[in-house]
């Protein structure tokens, strides 16, 4: 059944007509163009397709779109600076190398802006933690908790 | 797409419990980890949900007068562990709840989903057997509450009645957690995105000298066809000194009442042998957090 809901996309409100039987993934690929958000596993392992909900990263592939009303969401496409500068958490990234194909990497980011909000510092075990929502086949994770530590490390 | 038919959203129980009765064979869903996932494998087709996340009075973790903890069943695995009331009463709780999935299935799964889905390898349940919860399970009519070790049925199967019934509270007395030290050990293959292979927590509590077992209430994950907790076992240690006998007769005495199996994610054998040990590492480092000596 088509419903109509209203959620806040990256600072925008939209009104959008979705299926009740699809996931926030494919609302915000197919029906806003939020190609940032991975399609990995699409079971809640992988972490691809991690994005900001009210504030707190969870896997949009086991999220109902329905949910997401009255919700806000961020996805990589929405944290860039007002002048158009990288996110901490993405300048940290090209500094350190902590990409290689790519495919974990907006998820990746979208937890490191989760941490960055909470205000607090992690040592490099409780990064560990704190990503191991995430799979990265390319990089064996070293790179990207450099870059974690330079931003939130303590 | 997931294979819905409709998803219905409750704000309160009254009308989850209403649409529950208004409709065959729907299906509760809150954090939807499990739900959506036993859609993704076909094993549940042209659902009806029921979806409770909306549901304030499900939320949240409050300290009654009596000194009991009210945990909402719809509280998310973050916020159990986060919670500082969890932390200084119930710390071996919110570590278990740390245990479950990664940190973006922490940020939605629940509480009340890991005990009402019934899995044998739910990572928090262990934990509640040995502080005995208290659920409070509601129906259009009435209330009832019901110890957890009466709750699991079989695997995947509690006695919930489908069409009727709701977990509505858990509650921790404050005779399970007072004085008393705990300690939770999951054996997995990883760290990480792992469901348990096996799952221990030791709940105990010490004489005045801290050399005596006065309490001790032990539970198990994946190591029956429910999770279990071990009676006569309890019974043997209460009363024991702290010292090699006591951690003997746990090794031994604890495999009467277990009844492992193998599966694809580990052989009974070494099921047996997780048992036998755990217990063993559990119990000690509850003494530990009990403030005794080993």
């Amino acid at each position: 059944m088509i419903k109509v809901i209203r959620m806040t996309v990256n600072g925008k409100l939209e009104e959008l007509g979705i299926d009740e039987r699809e996931c926030l993934t494919d609302t915000l690929r197919n029906r806003l163009g939020l190609l940032s958000v991975k399609k990995g596993c699409e079971a809640g392992e992988c972490g691809a397709c991690t994005v900001l909900i009210d504030g707190k990263a969870k896997n949009s592939c086991v999220y109902l779109t329905v949910w997401a009303e009255n919700k806000e969401i961020i996805t990589v496409e929405g944290i860039r600076g007002k002048s158009g500068n990288l996110h901490p958490v993405q300048q940290a990234f090209v500094d350190e190398a902590a990409i290689q194909c790519g495919f974990c990497t907006p998820g990746l980011i979208l937890t490191g802006v989760e941490l960055v909000n909470s205000g607090k510092k992690y040592t490099r075990e409780e990064l560990r933690t704190l990503i191991s929502g995430h799979l990265c086949r390319c990089t064996g994770y070293e790179n990207i908790l450099h870059a974690l530590e330079k931003v939130v490390g303590k | 797409m997931y294979d819905i038919k409709t998803v219905l959203k409750a704000t309160s129980v009254q009308e989850a419990l209403k649409l529950l009765g208004d409709n065959e064979d729907a299906t509760i869903i809150d954090g939807g980890t499990d739900v959506l996932i036993r859609m993704k494998e076909r094993k549940l087709k042209n659902a009806t949900l029921i979806s409770i996340q909306d549901i304030g009075e499900l939320y949240g973790v409050t300290i009654l007068e009596n000194g009991d903890i009210l945990i909402g069943p719809g509280t998310n695995f973050t916020d159990i562990e986060e919670n500082s009331i969890i932390q200084k009463h119930i710390p071996v709780l919110g570590y278990a709840c740390s245990q479950v999935g990664s940190p973006q299935i922490r940020n939605i799964a629940t509480i009340g989903g890991n005990i009402c889905n019934g899995a044998v390898s739910a990572d928090s349940v262990p934990s509640l057997l040995a502080l005995d919860a208290i659920l409070e399970i509601s129906s259009p009519d009435d209330t009832r509450l019901i110890p957890i070790r009466q709750f699991h049925t079989g695997p995947g199967k509690t006695i919930l009645k489908k069409q009727k019934e709701l977990l509505t509270k858990i509650i921790i007395p404050k005779d399970s957690y007072e004085n008393h030290g705990a300690n939770y050990i999951k054996f997995g293959q990883r760290n990480a995105m792992e469901i348990s292979t096996l799952g221990c927590a030791v709940n105990l509590s010490l004489s005045d000298d801290k050399k005596t077992i006065e309490d001790y209430r032990i539970a198990f994950g994946v190591a029956s066809s429910t999770p279990i907790r071990c009676p006569f076992l309890e019974e043997k240690v209460r009363g024991m000194d702290i010292g090699e006998e006591l951690f003997k007769t746990i090794r031994r005495e604890v495999l009467h009442e277990v009844n492992p199996r193998d599966s694809w994610r580990a052989s009974k054998e070494l099921r047996i042998q997780l048992i036998k040990e755990l217990s063993r590492r559990a119990t000690k480092q509850a003494i530990l957090n009990a403030g005794g000596t080993v």
